[in-house]
């Protein structure tokens, strides 16, 4: 084998599909997140077990859904809106992956604009109690991590718009897709156990 | 899109002689840093990070050292009044934190960053970039943390910094506000850096090089990155908690308001008993590849050490309960972790009589790495059945927060952490710098060492059994330890005179050691295929795998899984700076990758992530905003998508 | 040997069989290691005591059977001797060897499985006392001393005393533990393991001593500057020493006769009485122990020192040089008024 020669299959070139490093450092990436989630929701259900004053997980009584549901709805409508832009540019629709990810990161700005308003609308602020400190320390984590994956959104809308990717070159899309559906994903449980758990009655 | 536009992006690469003419030249031209202040601010090349690596943990673990010996001095007899309490108090606790954070989990990712690519036979890490961040961050966060230390606000409250005393109310300085943030800020280093070894084990493997040919320092290494990419959240959020509580006024801890002590304890050892695995692990790993190259043999029972590497991680997720046996536990629940604790002993037996078995049937070759490396098996025990009896609840009701503990962390971060990092810098600093360390001073060296550590912390043991509470700045006389602490602090200083003699030879044979050539110890694995130091591609041509011992191949018959490797020959990979991707279990090419050039991004990004937290531990919210804006920057600038590699449409050169 | 009534108390014990295994380290003739847990004194240490001796002996084996394996490995093929960097040697594959792991770790699985045995019966046995506790001790853990009440169905007969606990041979005790400001550990190493006093939740523990005695307990969890200074005494009586003791602490102090001592009492009020309390006197502070029937107590400042006049005139007048760090502050004394406390301090028997 001493002659140079080439190999008989090619081999693709660069960041392709899920075979690009940055992906799989997203897969762990977004392991690491949802470690620091399942901690956080360990917390609560740690102090909300111990022995305290009756009425007072949640405090306030059971939270309202009247801004939670929808604000979930469209928190959610977000991933679909990315999955959108996903498919298109597999499909090298680049109008529709800059499109999908607008929509997305309009929703998830609308997302938090309504967070803000529910955080407003507490009766109790951060250092009420344990369960403030719990609340809005987790919804906090949660609208941090969307704010980054605002961000994210717009940096790809706008590399999208410059027309850096197509049908071939789109591991940026799926890595950035990958960290947001997670983040929003990881608000279903964030959503359940603060405003579902305590409506269905587990509440003390 | 046609075909042959899809084509654009996808070549067959050329298999060419190691040492096709050109070659090396032309690699070398890509590969090589360049030259002035920002080829040392910017470099991705995992061979200068590991050596910053070790580097940088080799001084806090003199630091640490330092701070032992003053108050090892402090101890030496009954009733001394060289420190005051408080001094004694933060110094303690700098030498753990020093130890168990800065020196010992770096120190392993030093080794792996250096050794990875050239064990793996890629060209680099995964994630270059990545790798250069996760050191910049590193370096900053102990600079923070001993910065604070300097102005007088050390840590105070030991390295697991229980509740309430870290809180405000009890602590009212700035001390563990510095703390908790500089752990934070390390924690993000160490998670960058895991999640690198992850992806690179996963993927930067050459061809052939599948699951059962990996050597055993990737697996105990990739074991602990993973173990830390589950277990740092927890106690980043711990440490995060803390310091709402203690700034922002929340109560997760704050036990008037219903806050909980013990939810500290269980986010603090949820982490920390898989820290322990994660700064063990590799170091097992380094003997295991190590040991058997001066038994002259393979290892024995490969497989088995492997899983139980593996095995003792996956336990390690569930004992760390054994940290909080006195905590008033109902015992039904202690029954539990007290039978994992016990039970994690198996894997580790897995691997010392494999390691016994090793050279029983091997034919031992006196270097002094294999005294270390050896001696190191006898340490592990003592460290390992020390282990076994905290793990028995009744008897750990004694033996915690006893000196008896004490002796069981030194034997675990001296013995399983120290000595096979000794034992490595003999058996790999050849193929860092191209030198021999002396051997005769070598000798020195160990018996020093050996001698010292000993006689410093074996007697710990008897003062832990006579009930010397740890963390006490003095003891009143009478309570029959002061022999024992005399012979403790003397042994101390032993060891550090060890230290000391290996200091010394690294610098002396740096400067005149004898030449090593490529594979000074005629050692089986691809590291020592190339020359010493390796240059700064590692690999001219893609290497092929096809036994763990590629470079012993042709000595003895091969087993049913081998083939023969091909080192001599393989992928030319020369169209900028690339290397092979591979299958995740059978290690088959899968993708050619562009690797990036030396950037400022990570060093730019490290500093900024520290002026943030700086701004945070000082209150001073405008230099945190800046801080966190330079960040999105930074990332920005960084993640911009780029032809050069391959994440454009426009396609890459090649 | 175990002289509880010792004006001083301090009365060592003598762990006779660990002492000779542990004498090349201590040469010392007058060797006594008080807060050794190799000797248990009462039902809740014994079984302890013999499954820490166990698997102290099975640890110890353990490493003197790897320690001759590792140089029986070295030393049976003696070794090449390392020439020259670069240098070939011989190698080869022994098909033998993986017999070693599957019998080492066999057997050492079989030892580890008696262990567990062992221990989950021991954590059985001590559980719970064999016979209902007479009455509870609670114990307050506090940075750097221990608040100790004495609670009984008849409220008359609850008291406080501090860093010394008398209890009556012979049978269970059970423990309350409050953690006062921070997390402590309560612990007796004679007597019982290690129990944590921890703020926000009571933990429980019981001992029992067999014999009188007098066995040193300390705090061991790390609780801040004065950690090392946090001890206590555990007095076993007999159990008609004990009650007597307990009546006697109910009693308030004489009416006193003794001039020096009526002052001292007033200045006693005005100088520490914020703090420390005196039963039935103006003294009722309760951020400090309580001081009556100090001189019934064998040490001061919580095991720091021994109970002397010249000891308590050191403690009062430089409690920061005593225990740097101590929330007793030295108060503003005339010597004159210092003289009238430690004589009041001496009358409170």
């Amino acid at each position: 084998m001493a002659d140079e020669h080439a190999i008989a299959t090619k081999l693709p070139v660069g960041a392709i599909d899920t075979r690009a490093t940055g992906w799989w450092a997203m897969i762990f990436t977004v392991f690491t997140e949802a470690s620091l989630f399942a901690y956080l929701l360990f917390s609560y259900y740690y102090l909300a077990v111990q022995p305290h004053l009756p009425g007072t997980f949640p405090q306030g009584g059971t939270p309202t859904l009247s801004l939670a549901l929808p604000d979930t709805i469209i928190l959610l409508s977000s991933s679909i809106a990315v999955a959108w832009a996903q498919f298109h540019i597999e499909h090298n629709d680049k109008r529709h992956l800059v499109w999908g990810l607008a929509i997305a990161a309009f929703l998830g700005m609308i997302f938090v604009a309504i967070q803000y308003f529910e955080w407003a609308d507490k009766s109790f602020s951060l250092p009420s109690s344990t369960y403030s400190s719990l609340y809005f320390t987790v919804t906090g984590f949660h609208m941090a991590h969307v704010i980054v994956g605002v961000f994210i959104l717009w940096a790809l809308c706008f590399w999208s718009a410059k027309g850096y990717f197509n049908r071939v070159r789109y591991a940026h899309i799926h890595i950035g897709g990958l960290y947001w559906h997670f983040v929003d994903a990881v608000w279903i449980f964030i959503f359940f156990t603060f405003y579902i758990t305590p409506l269905l009655g587990l509440k003390s | 899109m046609t075909a042959a536009e899809f084509e654009r992006y996808e070549r067959a690469p050329t298999i060419a002689p190691a040492t096709k003419p050109g070659l090396a030249e032309a690699l070398k031209q890509l590969w090589e840093t360049e030259p002035g202040i920002k080829g040392i601010l910017g470099t991705v090349d995992h061979k200068k990070i590991g050596l910053r690596y070790i580097v940088t943990a080799f001084a806090f673990l003199i630091a640490g050292g330092v701070e032992a010996l003053i108050f090892r001095l402090q101890l030496a007899g009954p009733n001394l009044k060289l420190l005051t309490p408080e001094q004694y108090d933060q110094l303690f606790t700098m030498h753990g934190m020093t130890m168990i954070f800065l020196y010992a989990g770096p120190i392993l990712s030093g080794f792996s960053n250096y050794l990875w690519p050239l064990i793996l036979g890629a060209r680099d890490m995964a994630l270059p970039r990545l790798n250069a961040l996760s050191y910049w961050i590193y370096l900053c966060s102990g600079i923070f943390m001993y910065a604070a230390f300097l102005f007088g606000f050390g840590p105070n409250d030991g390295w697991f910094n229980y509740v309430p005393y870290a809180a405000r109310a009890y602590n009212g300085g700035p001390n563990i506000d510095f703390y908790a943030l500089g752990i934070i800020l390390l924690g993000i280093s160490t998670t960058v850096g895991s999640i690198n070894f992850v992806v690179t084990f996963l993927r930067l493997r050459a061809p052939g090089m599948s699951l059962n040919r990996i050597p055993i320092l990737a697996w105990g290494t990739v074991t602990a990155s993973a173990a830390n990419i589950f277990a740092i959240p927890a106690v980043s959020l711990a440490f995060f908690l803390l310091w709402l509580d203690r700034n922002l006024g929340t109560h997760f801890f704050d036990v008037p308001a219903g806050g909980q002590p013990l939810l500290w304890q269980h986010l603090f050892w949820m982490f920390g008993h898989p820290w322990v695995y994660a700064i063990v692990l590799p170091a097992m790993g380094m003997v295991s590849d190590g040991l058997p190259v001066f038994c002259r043999r393979p290892l024995v029972g490969y497989t088995a050490v492997a899983l139980g590497t593996v095995a003792t991680m996956v336990l390690g997720f569930g004992v760390w309960v054994h940290h909080m046996f006195a905590t008033g536990l109902p015992s039904i629940s202690l029954s539990f972790f007290s039978a994992a604790s016990i039970i994690i002993v198996v894997p580790s037996a897995v691997a010392v009589f494999a390691w016994i078995a090793t050279i029983w049937t091997g034919k031992p070759v006196f270097t002094t790495a294999f005294m270390f490396f050896a001696s190191f098996i006898v340490l592990f025990t003592i460290g390992g059945v020390s282990g076994f009896m905290t793990g028995s609840v009744p008897v750990d009701w004694q033996l915690t927060d006893t000196y008896f503990v004490v002796a069981h962390i030194h034997y675990v971060l001296i013995g399983i952490n120290v000595f096979p990092v000794a034992g490595a810098i003999y058996f790999w600093f050849p193929k860092f710098t191209g030198k021999m360390l002396d051997e005769r001073l070598g000798r020195w060296n160990f018996w020093t060492m050996f001698v010292g550590f000993n006689l410093g912390f074996f007697p710990m043991h008897i003062s832990g059994l006579l009930g010397m509470p740890r963390r006490i700045y003095t003891y009143p006389d009478g309570m029959g330890w002061d022999w024992l602490n005399l012979i403790t602090t003397f042994g101390a200083f032993v060891f550090a005179v060890g230290v000391l003699l290996l200091i010394i030879n690294i610098v002396v044979s740096h400067r005149r050691g004898a030449a090593a050539g490529a594979n000074p110890w005629d050692a089986p694995t691809l590291e020592w295929s190339v020359s010493s130091p390796p240059p700064p591609y590692n690999f001219a041509v893609i290497p092929t795998i096809g036994s763990r011992h590629p470079l012993w191949e042709g000595r003895f018959p091969p087993e049913a899984d081998e083939s023969r490797s091909y080192i001599e020959g393989g992928m030319v990979l020369d169209r900028g700076r690339e290397t092979i991707a591979t299958s995740a279990l059978d290690a088959q090419p899968s993708v050619i990758l562009k690797m990036p050039e030396d950037s400022l991004s990570p060093i730019v990004l490290a500093l900024a992530l520290t002026a943030f937290f700086a701004g945070l531990g000082l209150n001073w919210w405008w230099l945190a905003a800046i801080g966190i804006a330079a960040v999105g920057i930074d990332l920005f600038v960084w993640l911009w998508p780029e032809p050069s590699l391959g994440e454009t449409a426009e396609p890459a050169n090649g | 040997m175990l002289r509880f009534d010792s004006p001083k108390g301090l009365c060592l014990l003598r762990p006779g069989a660990a002492a000779i295994f542990l004498a090349p380290f201590a040469p010392s003739a007058a060797f006594a290691a008080p807060l050794n847990y190799l000797l248990g004194h009462g039902d809740k240490a014994y079984p302890v005591v013999a499954l820490t001796w166990g698997v102290t002996i099975i640890a110890a084996a353990v490493i003197v059977i790897i320690a001759l394996l590792v140089s029986g490995a070295i030393w049976h093929r003696r070794g090449l001797a390392f020439e020259a960097p670069g240098h070939l040697l011989e190698t080869s594959r022994p098909g033998r060897g993986a017999s070693w792991i599957w019998m080492g770790v066999g057997l050492s699985s079989l030892v580890l499985l008696f262990a567990i045995v062992w221990t989950m019966r021991v954590l059985a046995q001590v559980a719970y006392p064999s016979s209902a506790a007479p009455f509870t001790i609670e114990v307050t853990g506090k940075q750097w001393w221990w608040q100790v009440r004495y609670l009984a169905d008849d409220t008359a007969r609850v008291f406080a005393t501090a860093n010394e606990i008398h209890i009556p041979t012979g049978v269970p005790l059970k423990f309350k533990l409050i953690g006062g400001d921070v997390i402590h550990s309560f612990w007796v190493p004679a007597l019982s393991g290690k129990t944590d006093t921890i703020p926000g939740q009571t933990n429980e523990t019981w001992l029992e001593a067999k014999r009188p005695g007098v066995y040193r307990g300390q705090c061991t969890e790390y609780c801040g500057l004065q950690h090392a200074h946090m001890g206590m005494m555990v007095v076993a009586q007999t159990p008609q020493a004990f009650r007597a003791w307990w009546d006697h602490q109910l009693q308030s102090p004489a009416p006193t006769t003794n001039g020096q001592v009526a002052a001292g009492r007033i200045d006693f009020a005005m100088h520490c009485g914020s703090c420390h309390t005196v039963r039935g006197t103006e003294a009722s502070g309760i951020l400090g122990p309580d001081l009556s029937h100090l001189m019934t107590r064998r040490t001061i400042a919580a095991a720091t020192l021994p109970n002397t006049p010249a000891n308590l005139v050191r403690w009062i007048s430089d409690p920061q040089g005593v225990k740097p760090g101590a929330f007793m502050q030295k108060p503003e004394l005339t010597s004159h008024e210092l003289a009238d406390i430690l004589a009041y301090l001496k009358s409170l028997k």
